[in-house]
């Protein structure tokens, strides 16, 4: 493997409807690190990652210039199909990931695109599957399932097509405790690159050794999680505020 | 509302036989009633007959049917109407002056219309949504209907819900309005839906593209339907075929 | 206006399920590339979409109240070729999945409900966005007129297909009167649901709006240096140029408001044919029960002759017309003061 996993330079978009979300963004995520993307609403979070694979920006015929390498591998309409396979992207809301009758269609969505057939797709779908649990609800449909059952079909939609770089864009919002934290299992026994958008601080401490802090479309701070989510003022100048009585000094995370 | 909130889960020989069988016999049955002349009642009691037999066999209950008739009302009015506003010779039934035409028209737009109903009621409350876009599928409809057809059905209960939730935010305020607010509250209620289900449909393009979709669905049908199969399900519309040709043939 | 299995005769069942299958084959030829960029997922949204929303009443008067259709509002929002897919979709879940509208009906109700409305209300929308100011948000008002005339039309079409294999002889004047008098009412209802929806559009994704893609303005971006250029909106299928959707519009209105009144009126006596295939002895006389429930709809002061009741048809249609390009004026006109 060539480059680093994630390597984002001078990204600028705008939408069409003529509102700017991102004004020059850098930065850079390599092989195995763990990233937490903090910020407030509309900072550009969500548009920033729906780039990482293409699906927003120039190379998707929208408005934008910049640069994005993923492994290496710039980001351009010829490497699209080898981007979108190495980056797993992991949406907010799972009704908009799950979208086929079944869960097992939906999570054989991806592999079959990738061109797998038969016993192998099966294989594949079941092994994701089994990575999140939820190898036994396999012929229901994503309707019936509950919430934190269909986010964690979400992310083995993703994982079926084994993915080098992991995104989830708030993967923790509407989990009851006991999800959450089953989530959080899940996604720290992964071995792959992880790049998390998230609100809920204390899970971007347990998970992410690195934060990004980004506002009005820009990166504002890089660093250790536990010195982001420390200093106060930073904090507070970004509309970002811990728990009650949560101490980010106080508690174990992700290093060792 | 959801899609597969229509089937009943019960397991039965109708809810066994695929999907692409029953769309065909669907299909064939309901052509054969519509074909048959209206004045032919003994042909109208023989499918009616087969309709309740196939519903004792696929295990119905009877209310489901009966509440799911319901969509047929609008028409019951206008065939309930039909003898009075028709033209042609008029016969007397209990005092009121009827038109002949009228009332058959009736009896006519009645009995094929809760015929084809109950057919169809049929085959939704025995087949999941999933096999019955498979049978489609199978039965050669173009792909990029199924694949509407499947968004459709998949994103009914999440729009209905949404639809659900905005009436009860509106309700939970204290919203009760007259008729030309009643008219702008639903109106305004809708805009946002639409923005709503659009803003989603293109999330769903985009988490579908992320996963590697270039254009091409992958395919839903498993194995084909075997010969006996075919016949199984066919038997209450050949039959009905049948009926159809001796009521032109000694009906008349 | 969903109509059930045996409602018509077997050949006019046939002759517009072959119509709907036509109008299928070429929406989808046409709608492969809108399809191939915007996904399937978003005209099945819309489907779902235009489904729920068929299931919200509103109140037309009398007690009694309608629904939306969706044509000419599916049609100005994802275009006219993926809006009759569209329609023929929610058609189709309908008949299938709750027995809503025949199967062997089908073919009726998606030419009825999936291709007139819609290319009625779009040709129109298309045509009275050319009198208006280039504004993306002038789609409102033009797609309002659009869908206020596709409901009494589609109406009227469904009264000449009556004319054609309906069931049972009933007086077409009547017929008509009742149903374009009646649909007029759900057109306005149609026609304010439409605006609402639009304008809701408007404000927040004007992008999205199919029939408007070609007003939109350009774009002003702010580069990482802070350098600002202006550059032209993404489009990724660029709206035809309107140039003869003014024709189109009032060529396909007429063709259906106008064809099917004229047939409606030349041939007052169409219907007695089934009588006499049905067996009975017809006597041509249309002995009129006034003050039946169906004339309660009708205009008053047109009396029982079947021309006039056609005329009322065309009549209802072009009143419609006037009234929604009216409308369409003052809209654009307070617009105007309001910029």
């Amino acid at each position: 493997m060539s480059g680093p996993a994630i390597h984002v330079e001078r990204l600028v978009f705008a939408y069409p409807d003529g509102r700017q979300a991102l004004f020059g963004v850098d930065f850079t995520v390599e092989h195995g690190e763990r990233v937490a993307l903090l910020g407030p609403n509309g900072a550009g979070k969500t548009t920033l990652v729906l780039h990482l694979n293409g699906i927003l920006g120039s190379v998707a015929g929208g408005t934008g210039s910049g640069g994005i390498q993923i492994g290496g591998t710039g980001l351009h309409r010829e490497h699209l199909a080898v981007i979108r396979r190495k980056v797993g992207l992991v949406f907010q809301d799972p009704d908009d990931q799950l979208f086929m009758p079944t869960v097992r269609d939906d999570v054989a969505f991806g592999p079959a695109n990738l061109g797998l057939r038969g016993a192998e797709l099966d294989e594949r779908v079941h092994e994701a599957l089994v990575q999140v649990g939820m190898q036994d609800h396999a012929d229901l449909a994503p309707h019936h399932l509950s919430f934190g059952q269909r986010r964690r079909v979400a992310v083995a939609t993703v994982l079926a097509m084994r993915p080098e770089v992991l995104v989830l864009d708030e993967p923790s919002s509407n989990l009851d405790p006991a999800a959450r934290r089953e989530l959080a299992d899940i996604l720290s026994e992964l071995d792959v690159t992880l790049l998390m958008i998230t609100h809920d601080l204390p899970y971007a401490l347990q998970l992410c050794e690195r934060s990004l802090l980004m506002d009005d479309g820009r990166i504002v701070a890089d660093g250790k999680t536990r010195d982001l989510l420390g200093d106060a003022e930073l904090m507070s100048a970004h509309r970002l505020e811990l728990p009650y009585g949560f101490d980010p000094l106080s508690v174990s995370g992700p290093e060792r | 509302m959801s899609g597969d909130g229509l089937l009943v889960a019960v397991d039965s020989r109708v809810h066994r036989v695929p999907a692409q069988v029953k769309l065909v016999a669907l299909f064939v049955f309901v052509l054969a009633v519509v074909s048959t002349p209206a004045p032919v009642f003994w042909a109208f009691g023989l499918y009616a007959a087969m309709l309740v037999a196939a519903v004792v066999v696929a295990k119905l209950p009877v209310h489901v049917v009966s509440r799911r008739l319901a969509v047929e009302t609008p028409f019951i009015v206008f065939a309930l109407l039909l003898p009075f506003v028709a033209t042609g010779p008029r016969i007397d039934v209990l005092g009121l002056e009827l038109s002949q035409s009228g009332v058959l028209g009736a009896w006519n737009v009645l009995a094929k219309g809760t015929l084809g109903v109950v057919a169809a009621i049929l085959l939704s409350a025995t087949t999941a949504p999933r096999d019955l876009l498979a049978g489609l599928e199978r039965l050669r409809l173009p792909a990029t209907l199924v694949a509407i057809l499947s968004f459709m059905i998949r994103y009914l209960s999440v729009v209905s819900d949404d639809l659900h939730r905005m009436r009860i935010a509106r309700e939970s305020r204290g919203y009760a309005g007259g008729r030309v607010g009643h008219l702008k509250a639903v109106a305004g209620g809708v805009g946002g839906l639409f923005v709503r289900s659009f803003e989603r449909g293109e999330r769903v393009h985009l988490a579908m593209r992320s996963r590697g979709y270039t254009g091409r669905m992958p395919l839903l049908s498993q194995a084909g339907a075997v010969r006996s199969q075919w016949l199984e399900g066919l038997t209450i519309s050949l039959l009905a075929v049948l009926i159809a040709v001796m009521a032109r043939v000694v009906g008349l | 206006m969903h109509v059930p299995d045996g409602f018509f005769d077997a050949p006019t069942s046939v002759a517009t399920g072959l119509i709907a299958a036509g109008a299928v084959g070429f929406s989808l030829q046409r709608a492969n590339r809108e399809i191939r960029e915007t996904g399937p997922a978003l005209a099945g949204l819309t489907a779902a979409f235009v489904f729920a929303v068929q299931m919200v009443n509103f109140p037309v008067g009398a007690g009694t109240s309608g629904h939306l259709l969706g044509g000419a509002l599916a049609a100005a929002l994802v275009g006219p070729w993926s809006a009759v897919l569209v329609m023929s979709t929610v058609l189709l879940v309908q008949g299938l999945l709750f027995a809503d509208g025949g199967l062997t009906a089908l073919g009726t109700n998606i030419t009825l409900m999936g291709l007139i409305t819609v290319l009625v209300g779009y040709f129109l929308t298309r045509a009275v966005l050319k009198a208006l100011p280039r504004r993306v948000g002038s789609v409102v008002p033009a797609a309002t007129v659009g869908a206020l005339v596709s409901v009494p039309v589609a109406a009227l079409a469904f009264t000449g297909l009556y004319a054609i294999g309906g069931a049972v002889d009933i007086p077409l004047s009547k017929l008509a009167t009742a149903m374009v008098g009646w649909h007029i009412l759900v057109g306005i209802g149609e026609a304010v649901i439409t605006a609402a929806v639009l304008g809701a559009v408007v404000a927040t994704r004007p992008d999205l709006v199919y029939a408007a893609r070609h007003l939109q303005q350009d774009l002003v971006l702010v580069d990482a240096d802070g350098n600002t250029s202006t550059v032209s909106p993404d489009r990724p299928i660029a709206a035809k140029p309107a140039g003869r959707s003014l024709g189109v519009g009032i060529a396909v209105t007429l063709v259906v408001a106008g064809g099917l009144s004229l047939f409606a009126s030349a041939h007052p006596d169409g219907l007695e044919f089934v009588g006499a295939k049905l067996g009975f002895e017809t006597a041509a006389k249309s002995s009129a029960a006034a003050g039946s429930p169906l004339a309660d709809y009708g205009v008053s002061g047109i009396g029982n002759s079947e021309v006039s009741g056609a005329l009322a048809g065309i009549i209802g249609v072009l009143v419609t017309i006037v009234l929604g390009l009216a409308l369409a004026k003052l809209a654009s006109l307070r617009a105007n003061k309001a910029s």
